[in-house]
């Protein structure tokens, strides 16, 4: 690749993922259709193994969805800066869009048709929120260790446990019990 | 000065510990926003109905508009970045030794735990929430403080049956929000209810 080839491929780049960071609403999985569509059909710059990659990654990597795959796809399109680019222009667009409406929601919070409205939404995202937990719960693993894991979250969470130190401990006793797992097999065969 | 620093870093954590799409991050966002008085749980639902009908991941909408909040369009500079480079460095690193991290017993090991984890923490959250919702009051030790009147209840609960019917029957989240708008509208100023 020239530097001009380069060049032009990381404005590319930004412009791609400022579109997709501007059309998709609810973030996360709903931008992997439209990650496809640009990159995959129209750009050819990755195939469809390499989604599947990303999807695989950004499951066992921290952050959101979208950051994940704007920084991986950037990566194997043009290295570094590829990445830079492509994080840049997903972010940007929730960025000019949240701030403009902060300031908004500060001139109009005392209004009491706007009340009265939030009012009725934060029951509609009480419904939301239960939906989606309840699709997550059924995504989980069925077996006895992941229900444990569940039920014990839940419980030191209710009891105002820190989040961090459930997070870590989850995963430690992950760990330990796929080892576990993995030592019981081996003695069985 | 410090309050910058303070977004970024604590924005970074949220960033560096949390696995998984959707609302997995909502735990940790939620704890750490109110832990450090940047908004009350009431604040934190509107906004995830205002995150939810704009574009973008729900991440960077929490850490543009906590930051805005607390210093301005600088202070939502610091967060958002804070909340991006966990996962920017971290897919720098995988991107290189894609192939090891892939099979690494200790990753998916970790893994194994992680996403039942989240889906308790979520459940917890949804828990809170609800006392939020329903009742504006907080589970304490054993009873429920509620500062809602019973009417206030009645109409919450009203609403959150009916759009959690919609919910599962697969209507658009942004449909739900605008449908909540107008009943809490109606209702609002048909009882004349104090929100």
């Amino acid at each position: 690749m020239t530097k001009k080839e380069k060049l032009k491929r990381m404005l590319t780049l930004f412009i791609t993922f400022l579109k997709i960071g501007g059309f998709t609403f609810g973030g996360g999985y709903a931008m992997i259709p439209l990650i496809q569509k640009e990159v995959v059909e129209n750009k050819k710059w990755v195939t469809d193994d390499d989604i599947l990659e990303i999807i695989a990654i950004a499951e066992s990597t921290p952050g959101p969805i979208a950051i994940n795959s704007a920084t991986f796809i950037g990566h194997r399109t043009c290295g570094f800066f590829g990445s830079f680019f492509a994080t840049l222009g997903v972010v940007l667009p929730s960025f000019i869009i949240i701030t403009i409406i902060a300031y908004l929601l500060q001139g109009f919070a005392d209004i009491a048709a706007v009340k009265y409205a939030f009012f009725g939404i934060r029951a509609g995202v009480l419904a939301l929120l239960l939906k989606s937990f309840w699709g997550m719960f059924k995504k989980c693993p069925k077996n006895v260790i992941a229900y444990s894991i569940v039920a014990l979250a839940f419980i030191a969470s209710i009891l105002s446990l820190n989040t961090l130190i459930i997070i870590v401990s989850a995963a430690v006793l992950g760990l330990v019990s796929s080892f576990v797992v993995a030592k019981k097999e081996g003695e069985v065969k | 000065m410090m309050i910058l620093f303070e977004l970024f870093i604590t924005f970074f954590k949220i960033g560096l510990f949390t696995f998984g799409g959707g609302y997995a991050m909502l735990p940790l966002m939620r704890e750490e926003v109110l832990a450090h008085n940047w908004a009350v749980e009431s604040e934190l639902i509107n906004f995830i109905a205002v995150s939810e009908s704009t574009p973008g991941p729900f991440a960077i909408n929490m850490a543009t508009y906590i930051g805005t909040e607390q210093a301005g369009v600088i202070g939502a500079f610091f967060a958002t970045l804070g909340v991006v480079l966990p996962s920017f460095i971290i897919i720098l690193i995988v991107a290189k030794c894609y192939e090891k991290f892939q099979s690494s017993k200790i990753v998916n090991g970790c893994m194994t735990g992680l996403k039942p984890c989240v889906v308790g923490l979520i459940g917890a959250a949804v828990v809170s929430i609800a006392g939020t919702v329903l009742f504006a009051g907080e589970f304490s030790k054993k009873a429920l403080i509620s500062a809602f009147s019973e009417l206030n209840i009645y109409i919450s609960l009203a609403i959150f049956a009916v759009m959690a019917v919609l919910a599962f029957k697969k209507v658009h989240p942004i449909l739900i929000i605008c449908m909540s708008a107008v009943a809490g509208i109606v209702v609002g100023y048909g009882f004349d209810l104090k929100v």
